[in-house]
């Protein structure tokens, strides 16, 4: 059962939502884990970190992102009322910038002169390679063969940016290899290296700190719409791959028992054919990049390859935070799938003029499903994630226009 | 006293180094493993570690990774390794300790796995994944008359954390020479021997040293700061090798012997 008073405090001291969450490393990792977590633990009732933060995301991100009243889309869909939490304004175009401003500033918090980071779609190695760029820092961006095949204009950006790009050959060479190789370069290089992970993923410290820099959105998000509405919403959707805008989003409203919850996951070309990134609905439990969680696995806990149109959601675990709101039963999580969402990126365009990435589609999709069942009186807030300027080659091929 | 244990201390009374050889089960063929253990035991390998597969090993190098992805590839799985160790067991007695990633033996179910392992003979596990803070919420999984867990310490292990664990390990402290991953290197670095010179200090459990070795000069060096090594990506990468199945095999067995010389001459007071 959700208890609001627990729930937002946890992580615990070892690091566990619940059943879910641990550092299940090598022994290598530990020193490093505990010396961020003391840096992050002290920084974060640090006036001068926090005015430090506060500043970037305002003066070069451009925060607060407008809460938009999709007028338009609430009309064509015919129920709730539609608003949009616009993470595609910020710099770099999505929410990954809140979270790689935080480390970076940690990282220099805390001396270190490399920093590496994974990335699957490349919008995380972009706003990481971005923040590098902006504190005179050596990047290092580790990502899937496969996947800068893929996303080729991302990884010229990254290096435009200055970092260097990895690719990763091992494995299915996608974003959990990714995510692989640059444990591996930590585990070597962990004296003097910085590993800034991109979703609420990975070993504690890394699920609370990565939630605790994206819980901008929501905090921001629910002064905005008690100011314009003087209410609660009844509803709050957001896309879940590893979950970091969707635990941003989610986080401040916990204690809200009005607000219903609902993280949207990739169904790929459908549940029953295991070509999904669906972890939380059809996943089981086990342990993948540091943290006992929900995942895609075979019967000899293997890890199985995830499938999503959206590249970004293309994981085969999730945040272990998200884990434990699922067996608690406080967040539901649901799936569409790729066809549903590429529709949804064609309706938010054509009714708002706004073109969203088909991570944040996913949870389009579900909106204008949820709409229909709700009335006129209520309210859902969207998470826009980001936007679709990346896609926009992919979603050409699939949609023929 | 297990098997296991006999052995580290009927070396370390005798004060000789112990040789320990890992090999990645399914690898480089499904059924290759009973054959490997017989050529590295008769070789002078005083025990085992076999290498349970696994999608995403965090902890390996290039090689250990690629044996791994064809042994998966070949169909091996737990089950299969279980059998195999029965095999062996037959007719080789050779204390062997299963290393793996833990997430294949949760799915198994962490105790049965336990009790299957112990049923067909094996003497001990490694786990890179699992850390004391964890094992201790899995530690039910592990009853006292089972093999136990053997942790690792690594050269920027706090040293009173570095004996904690030394109390915690079940035979023996498994030393990684280096901060980084598995597979052969060229020569010491100067941190390896600070490290197991330190470790000397505060530790008064056996402890091996692993990751990285790969002369039998290196070895021998290695060995003459702890109570013995322990190589893998060396063994792997011969039988990488493009030659006939039984030019490989002979050459991992003079490999291996080759080790146990190097070794074997230490013992004698060189160090």
């Amino acid at each position: 059962m959700p208890n609001p008073e627990t729930d937002i405090a946890l992580p615990d001291k070892s690091g566990y939502f619940g059943a879910f969450g641990g550092k299940f490393v090598p022994e290598v990792l530990l020193p490093a884990l505990a010396e961020l977590e003391a840096a992050y633990l002290e920084a974060r009732h640090d006036a001068d970190f926090k005015s430090k933060l506060e500043q970037e995301l305002k003066q070069y991100s451009g925060r607060t992102t407008p809460l938009t009243y999709a007028a338009r889309l609430t009309e064509h869909l015919g129920g709730a009322r539609i608003f949009l939490k616009r993470e595609d304004l910020n710099h770099t175009g999505a929410h990954k910038i809140n979270n790689a401003l935080g480390q970076i500033l940690l990282a220099q918090r805390m001396g270190k002169q490399r920093i590496i980071a994974e990335t699957g779609a490349g919008q995380h190695g972009v706003a990481t390679a971005t923040v590098a760029a902006r504190f005179g820092l050596n990047c290092v961006v580790y990502m899937g063969e496969e996947d800068t095949r893929r996303q080729e204009l991302n990884v010229f950006r990254m290096k435009l940016l200055g970092a260097e790009v990895v690719p990763v050959t091992g494995g299915s060479r996608t974003l959990k290899d990714a995510i692989n190789e640059a444990l591996r370069d930590w585990v070597t290089n962990v004296r003097d290296t910085f590993y800034l992970i991109g979703s609420v993923v990975g070993p504690h410290p890394y699920p609370m700190l990565v939630r605790d820099f994206q819980a901008v959105i929501g905090r921001e998000t629910r002064q905005q719409f008690l100011e314009r509405e003087s209410r609660l919403p009844d509803y709050v959707v957001a896309c879940v791959g590893g979950g970091s805008n969707a635990i941003g989003m989610f986080h401040p409203f916990l204690n809200d028992s009005v607000v219903q919850m609902i993280g949207v996951e990739a169904g790929g070309l459908g549940l029953q054919t295991n070509r999904h990134a669906a972890t939380l609905c059809s996943g089981t439990k086990g342990v993948l990049h540091g943290a006992m969680t929900y995942l895609l696995q075979d019967g000899d806990g293997q890890i199985q390859e995830a499938h999503s149109v959206s590249a970004g959601l293309d994981y085969p675990g999730v945040g272990p935070e998200h884990s434990y709101l699922k067996d608690s039963g406080r967040v539901a999580y649901q799936s569409v799938t790729d066809a549903e969402a590429l529709q949804a990126v064609k309706l938010l365009s054509e009714t708002e003029g706004i073109i969203p990435a088909l991570e944040t589609a996913h949870a389009l999709a579900f909106t204008a499903k949820l709409a229909q069942k709700t009335s006129q009186d209520q309210a859902i807030i969207v998470c826009l994630s980001g936007r679709g300027d990346k896609d926009v080659r992919v979603i050409q091929q699939e949609l023929n226009l | 006293m297990s098997r296991l244990a006999n052995l580290i201390r009927d070396r370390m009374a005798q004060r000789k180094k112990l040789l320990s050889v890992f090999l990645t089960a399914g690898y480089p063929e499904l059924e290759s493993l009973p054959q490997l253990v017989d050529i590295v035991a008769d070789s002078g390998a005083d025990f085992v570690e076999i290498g349970i597969p696994f999608s995403d090993p965090i902890a390996d190098g290039p090689v250990i990774q690629k044996s791994s992805q064809v042994a998966l590839a070949n169909g091996i799985d737990l089950r299969r390794i279980i059998e195999q160790i029965s095999e062996i067991r037959k007719t080789n007695d050779i204390p062997i300790v299963l290393m793996g990633y833990l997430n294949p033996m949760l799915r198994y179910g962490l105790r049965d796995f336990v009790t299957d392992a112990q049923g067909c003979g094996v003497d001990g596990f490694i786990i890179p994944d699992l850390i004391p803070e964890e094992y201790e919420r899995l530690q039910p999984a592990f009853p006292p008359s089972s093999p136990g867990v053997n942790f690792l310490v690594s050269p920027n292990t706090p040293l009173a954390r570095a004996k904690a664990i030394a109390d915690l390990t079940h035979d023996f402290v498994y030393c990684v020479s280096v901060t980084g991953v598995t597979g052969a290197r060229d020569g010491i670095a100067t941190e390896t021997v600070a490290f197991l010179q330190s470790i000397r200090q505060v530790v008064s459990r056996p402890y091996f040293v692993g990751f990285g070795i790969s002369s039998a000069q290196d070895a021998a060096r290695l060995a003459g700061l702890s109570d013995g090594v322990i190589v893998g990506s060396a063994i792997i990468r011969i039988l990488d090798r493009t030659e006939p199945m039984a030019a490989r095999l002979g050459t991992v067995g003079d490999y291996v012997s080759g080790l146990k010389s190097a070794l074997e001459g230490l013992s004698d007071g060189n160090c």
